[in-house]
């Protein structure tokens, strides 16, 4: 094997697991940036795999090719309507927002899991047939170098979660939406005082938050694991977590992060095929996200701070 | 109404509002809620070998729900039990094959090892919240995928040779109980839960009885004022999380000395952890409060095995049923507005 399909092989499969955790990241920056803790991310990417499976399965007769991606709209609804519960907890009930993603965690699991049991009679669902296939992308992929490394056996997922980065980036640095969200994370007295409905805005953000983890949850799915069961998602919602973090809470950043994890991911996977990978334990691959997320939050490479009223219930009237 | 009454009422409120939510679940998807809970409840406390299964269970309980316990009562979240829980585990179980002692050292010497890992892993995130004010939650979260992947290498390269489980740990280092086996009809119970309960009692004398408890607690409480009372708050955070870190790696040395007696790979989290910071919450993170809460959560989670058996309800109804639990005692702040308003209203 030659330098260039080992580089191949490791770039096609970085953007295959970095995906899902870009839809994710991109999730948490929205909640935390408006002052909501989301550790649920987890449990909103195993409700968006659940309900994507499911549509995708009862659905794949009539829909054809198109199945995965209205199986990714039907779980961005239910993600965000999910996330919600998150919300109430958390925004009117003020239960600690830590806590609450906790059991959002749970809840999800369990819900899905129970579901699964009830509809089909066992603990896993069957594969899907419509998934979301590797492609070559027309055009692109003929570029030399380039289209083979970049362009070639990818999914158009994973670019449009590269392109959602970037609206996501343009909604929240460069709209009045986008401020009023900032706002209500870093100073919530003030942003209510300037007319900003402080609670309304947090629930617009919990709500996007499920969205996006829902779409996260249905690529990777629909992409990688190709059925439901309770070992579909493990981990990949805190990852997510974890890229938000190490993008420090922005849009960009949780990209490159999520990128980065996928990297190091797929390096850990695909290492044994690669010769000059294959002496590395793949353990410090595998390790190598959270490694790095805790060195990002103490300072050592480029400090992370999370916006000032993040995790931090808001009272009206209350200094 | 005093504030002490409302503290206990909360709980029982709360698993009462998860019990019933779960039965209007059940109702609704189409199973009998009286034969689920009633599976429930044979599979908890039916046989004496299962009330020896729940205590089993509880067991490990009781550790993690101190350890989520006792960084609540000092201002810390240690989301971190699951990862402190597996290298603990895994310590306990290298000392219990690598050595070959008489029992009255090996054991200690094991369950020592549990501690000394578990306080390592609570180390790292105590030290740059104190040093560095990075937030200890993300911080255990990141520390319990490091231990999850970590522990998985050490057993398959390690402590076997590439094999998916260690060997058997030697007898001299087992928690392993004829007496208690015998009594409840050969369950799987074992001296660990003695451990468990002298743990409580120890957590309770600390933070209840010595200065250093009542420093970790004022603390936990208002950091300025205890800092200008005079006390090292840096290093308290330390300690807490260290010792919080110790009660967690206990909980691993009952897996891996008691219940099972080896470790295996790891797909995912034992769940144990997690589980701890529910029997935290509900318990009012006191000591009996968590003893209680972790009898609870065992009940639940070894009575839910039968619930398939029994009355064909899925088992994963229990895990609906503990989030509910949990989202409840979360919200407290609406229960109690809930009973004061109920209160008004009785006048």
């Amino acid at each position: 094997m030659n330098f260039m399909t080992a580089l191949e092989i490791i770039v096609s499969s970085s953007l295959l697991v970095a995906a899902p955790l870009i839809f994710t990241a991109l999730g948490g920056v929205f909640s935390e940036r408006a002052g909501v803790v989301n550790i649920g991310l987890e449990g909103l990417m195993i409700i968006g795999a659940f309900t994507s499976i499911v549509f995708n399965l009862t659905f794949a007769k009539t829909f054809g090719p198109a199945t995965p991606w209205l199986g990714l709209l039907v779980a961005m609804i239910v993600g965000g309507i999910f996330a919600l519960i998150h919300g109430l907890a958390s925004i009117t009930f003020r239960a600690d927002q830590t806590v609450s993603g906790v059991a959002i965690n749970f809840l999800a699991l369990g819900l899905a899991v129970f579901l699964v049991k009830k509809w089909y009679g066992k603990g896993q669902t069957d594969m899907i047939v419509q998934n979301f296939r590797k492609i070559d992308i027309p055009g692109l992929s003929h570029i030399p170098i380039i289209g083979d490394l970049f362009f070639k056996n990818v999914t158009y997922a994973s670019y449009l979660a590269i392109i959602i980065s970037f609206v996501v980036w343009y909604v929240i640095y460069k709209t009045p939406f986008g401020l009023r969200l900032r706002s209500v994370g870093e100073h919530p007295m003030a942003a209510d005082t300037m007319g900003i409905n402080v609670i309304r805005m947090r629930y617009v953000a919990v709500f996007l938050s499920g969205v996006f983890g829902g779409v996260g949850g249905a690529v990777y799915a629909q992409t990688i694991t190709l059925d439901f069961s309770h070992a579909t998602i493990t981990g990949q919602g805190f990852m997510a977590l974890a890229a938000m973090i190490f993008g420090k809470w922005h849009p960009l950043g949780a990209m490159g992060a999520a990128l980065f994890f996928g990297f190091a991911q797929s390096l850990s996977i695909v290492g044994d095929q690669i010769p000059f990978l294959k002496d590395i334990p793949s353990v410090y691959l595998l390790i190598a996200p959270y490694v790095l997320t805790i060195l990002a939050l103490a300072g050592f490479v480029g400090r992370a701070e999370a916006p000032k009223a993040d995790g931090i219930p808001y009272i009206k009237g209350q200094r | 109404m005093s504030n002490k009454y409302i503290n206990i009422l909360i709980p029982i409120i709360a698993v009462l509002l998860g019990l019933i939510a779960g039965a209007i679940i059940m109702l609704i998807s189409g199973y009998n809620p009286i034969a689920g809970y009633a599976a429930l409840w044979n599979g908890a406390f039916g046989q004496t070998f299962y009330i020896g299964e729940t205590l089993r269970q509880a067991t490990p309980y009781i550790f993690a729900g101190l350890a989520v316990a006792f960084a609540f009562r000092t201002g810390l979240f240690n989301i971190g039990v699951e990862g402190q829980l597996l290298v603990g585990w895994i310590a306990s179980v290298w000392v219990g094959l690598a050595f070959d002692l008489p029992k009255i050292i090996h054991l200690p010497l094991a369950i020592l090892a549990a501690m000394i890992a578990g306080a390592l892993w609570g180390f790292v995130p105590g030290f740059l919240k104190a040093r560095l004010r990075v937030h200890e939650v993300i911080v255990t979260i990141m520390m319990n995928y490091i231990a999850l992947h970590v522990t998985n290498y050490l057993v398959r390269n390690v402590l076997s040779k590439q094999k998916d489980s260690t060997a058997h740990i030697h007898n001299s280092a087992s928690l392993h109980s004829d007496f208690l086996q015998k009594i409840t009809d050969f369950s799987t119970l074992h001296n660990g839960l003695y451990l468990a309960i002298i743990a409580a009692i120890i957590m309770w004398f600390l933070l209840e009885k010595t200065t250093k408890g009542f420093e970790l607690r004022s603390v936990g409480f208002n950091q300025h004022a205890s800092h200008y009372a005079g006390m090292n708050v840096n290093r308290n955070i330390v300690q807490s999380m260290v010792i919080s870190g110790v009660f967690a790696g206990l909980a691993g040395a009952m897996e891996g000395l008691g219940t099972f007696g080896y470790a295996f790979l790891q797909p995912d989290f034992s769940g144990i952890g997690f589980d701890g910071i529910a029997v935290a919450l509900l318990g009012g993170n006191t000591s009996i409060g968590v003893v209680i809460a972790a009898l609870l959560f065992g009940a639940l989670r070894v009575g839910s095995l039968n619930m398939p058996i029994e009355a064909n309800v899925p088992n994963e109804l229990v895990e609906i049923v503990i989030a509910l639990i949990i989202f409840f005692v979360a919200s407290s702040y609406i229960i109690k507005w809930a009973i004061g308003r109920f209160k008004r209203e009785a006048k």
